[in-house]
């Protein structure tokens, strides 16, 4: 591999790896709050790419109003989840919120189908994103490059909400001991509806840059891509903002790299992930920053 | 003032508890003593709206408190220091502070309750930025019943708070808990340390598997021999 496909390919892994990292953030944030793995969030994803297209081929929106569109519906998408599918189950035990939650999966991923049909619809051009830009001798469409600036400006904001905002340190006391939070008198339904509403901006955001550079959407879009930020969030310890990171960018990076060094077995490419999670489970279980107790899911 | 009349819990599919009516007047540090089990965290949790209750009213400075949402029974100023400290261990001292003033708008009182934390418990400043995980049990309880002093409390309802601590910080908690008193608050205590609450009970109730058994003021029941007996083990 020559220096000007490895940069390529940098560009391409960390681009991938930041659309992950902001669906991870969503698995992540949840899981704290809740100790749900929320198994629709891919499919949340992937509903967020249809509402894209939606916005932009059907409603003839300009990108900037289509963008703030589909955060808004993916946001509402998801609260009504939250409110019809986890709400009535929060005294019941863990396993059925669970079960719940890949229920929601189903739903969504059929309800698709129903609704816009099985065959793929293409991804439409959002302004200028999908413009090619060259650095020297990388070319890559403009929402390579902006991905990751994106993905670390959310970071940054999301660290300082989380630790020196009230409404923050309201869900880190609540994602502790819901009890005690609602003796201060927190309301751990709203904190649980920002968790959300977070969540499945961040998940929208994700789904504009990440289906730009690909051609298009259809019902299981967001199966795999699911799946694997569920397991970035794990390995970098779920429940760990930056960890979500982190283990979105590992993922997407040795994607890339797998894919580009060994051709012939980017067939492989989604199961190298599961290697991945397995090794982690297996050495590390509580992620690269998580937290030192081990929790049973 | 408090006042529970007639409360009735089914709790885990048993009748936890039997019609438990009691008094708060104004002013009184009020003990709940009784065995493990008796009901008494039932009670106070119910009072709270954190477990539901099966029949009876409460109320509070003549409003019905009754079923109202945690957060509305706290804006009345009735608040709950729960049994076992509960601190958050992944937040510091002064956010877990920060969170006991939550409901609370007003930066000028809020910055003088948590002057007044402080000077009660001069260790929590000390400690400020640690994490509250990180406290021995003693630190915690004082950071558990400073965080609720920060939601200026009309009525404070302190579940066990000696509980698991050396004797030398238990005596140290009973003389705050005066001295929170003694500034205006009214206190509802509960104890397993049966002679240390009624001691600084202006007067008590003992409950016995769900019901109110016995009731005085604190230093007569102190000579009371079925509680002597049966609490004080004498």
């Amino acid at each position: 591999m020559d220096a000007s496909t490895f940069f390529q390919n940098c560009v391409t892994g960390i681009s991938l790896g930041s659309a992950y990292a902001l669906i991870a953030i969503g698995y992540t944030m949840v899981y704290g709050i809740l100790r749900l793995i929320n198994f629709a969030h891919g499919d949340i994803f992937m509903m967020a790419g249809y509402f894209t297209i939606f916005a932009i081929v059907d409603f003839h929106m300009p990108w900037y109003i289509a963008i703030i569109f589909v955060i808004i519906a993916t946001v509402l998408l998801g609260v009504a989840i939250e409110r019809a599918a986890y709400k009535p189950l929060r005294e019941s035990p863990r396993m059925s919120i669970m079960i719940s939650a890949i229920g929601v999966s189903f739903l969504l991923e059929n309800s698709a189908t129903y609704l816009f049909s099985g065959l793929p619809r293409a991804f439409p051009e959002l302004g200028f994103l999908q413009k090619v830009y060259h650095i020297g001798d990388i070319s890559a469409p403009i929402v390579t490059f902006i991905t990751p600036v994106v993905t670390i400006v959310i970071l940054i904001a999301l660290i300082y909400l989380v630790n020196h905002t009230k409404t923050g340190m309201a869900m880190r006391a609540a994602s502790k001991d819901f009890e005690a939070a609602k003796l201060m008198g927190i309301e751990i339904n709203h904190i649980i509806t920002i968790t959300f509403v977070i969540g499945c901006s961040l998940a929208a955001i994700s789904a504009i840059l990440y289906f730009s550079p690909r051609p298009m959407v259809y019902p299981f879009s967001g199966l795999m891509p699911g799946l694997k930020c569920f397991v970035a969030a794990v390995i970098g310890g779920i429940g760990n903002i930056p960890g979500a990171v982190v283990g979105g960018f590992i993922i997407g990076i040795a994607e890339t790299f797998l894919v580009a060094s060994f051709p012939s077995l980017s067939g492989y490419s989604d199961a190298f992930t599961f290697v991945l999670l397995i090794i982690m489970l297996l050495f590390r279980p509580t992620g690269l920053l998580g937290e030192k107790i081990a929790e049973k899911v | 003032m408090l006042k529970i009349e007639n409360l009735h819990i089914h709790y885990g599919g048993i009748h936890a508890l039997r019609g438990v009516s009691l008094d708060v007047p104004d002013g009184q540090i009020i003990s709940l003593i009784g065995a493990n089990g008796a009901g008494k965290s039932t009670t106070l949790k119910a009072i709270m709206s954190l477990i539901p209750m099966t029949d009876g009213r409460v109320s509070f400075d003549g409003t019905d408190i009754t079923r109202m949402q945690t957060r509305d029974i706290v804006r009345e100023g009735v608040v709950l220091c729960p049994e076992g400290r509960r601190v958050f261990p992944d937040l510091t001292i002064a956010e877990n502070l920060t969170m006991g003033a939550y409901l609370r708008k007003d930066k000028e009182s809020i910055a003088k309750d948590t002057k007044w934390v402080y000077d009660l418990f001069p260790r929590l400043l000390e400690r400020k930025w640690q994490l509250a995980g990180t406290l021995s049990g003693g630190e915690q309880q004082m950071l558990a019943v400073g965080r609720a002093l920060m939601s200026k409390p009309k009525l404070l309802m302190m579940d066990e708070p000696s509980l698991g601590l050396a004797p030398i910080i238990i005596k140290n908690i009973f003389e705050i808990i005066k001295e929170i008193n003694q500034s205006g608050v009214n206190i509802l205590l509960i104890e397993q340390n049966a002679k240390a609450a009624l001691e600084i009970s202006h007067y008590g109730y003992v409950v016995e598997t769900g019901t109110i058994v016995l009731c005085g003021p604190g230093k007569e029941l102190l000579t009371n021999d079925q509680v002597r007996k049966a609490y004080l083990g004498e």
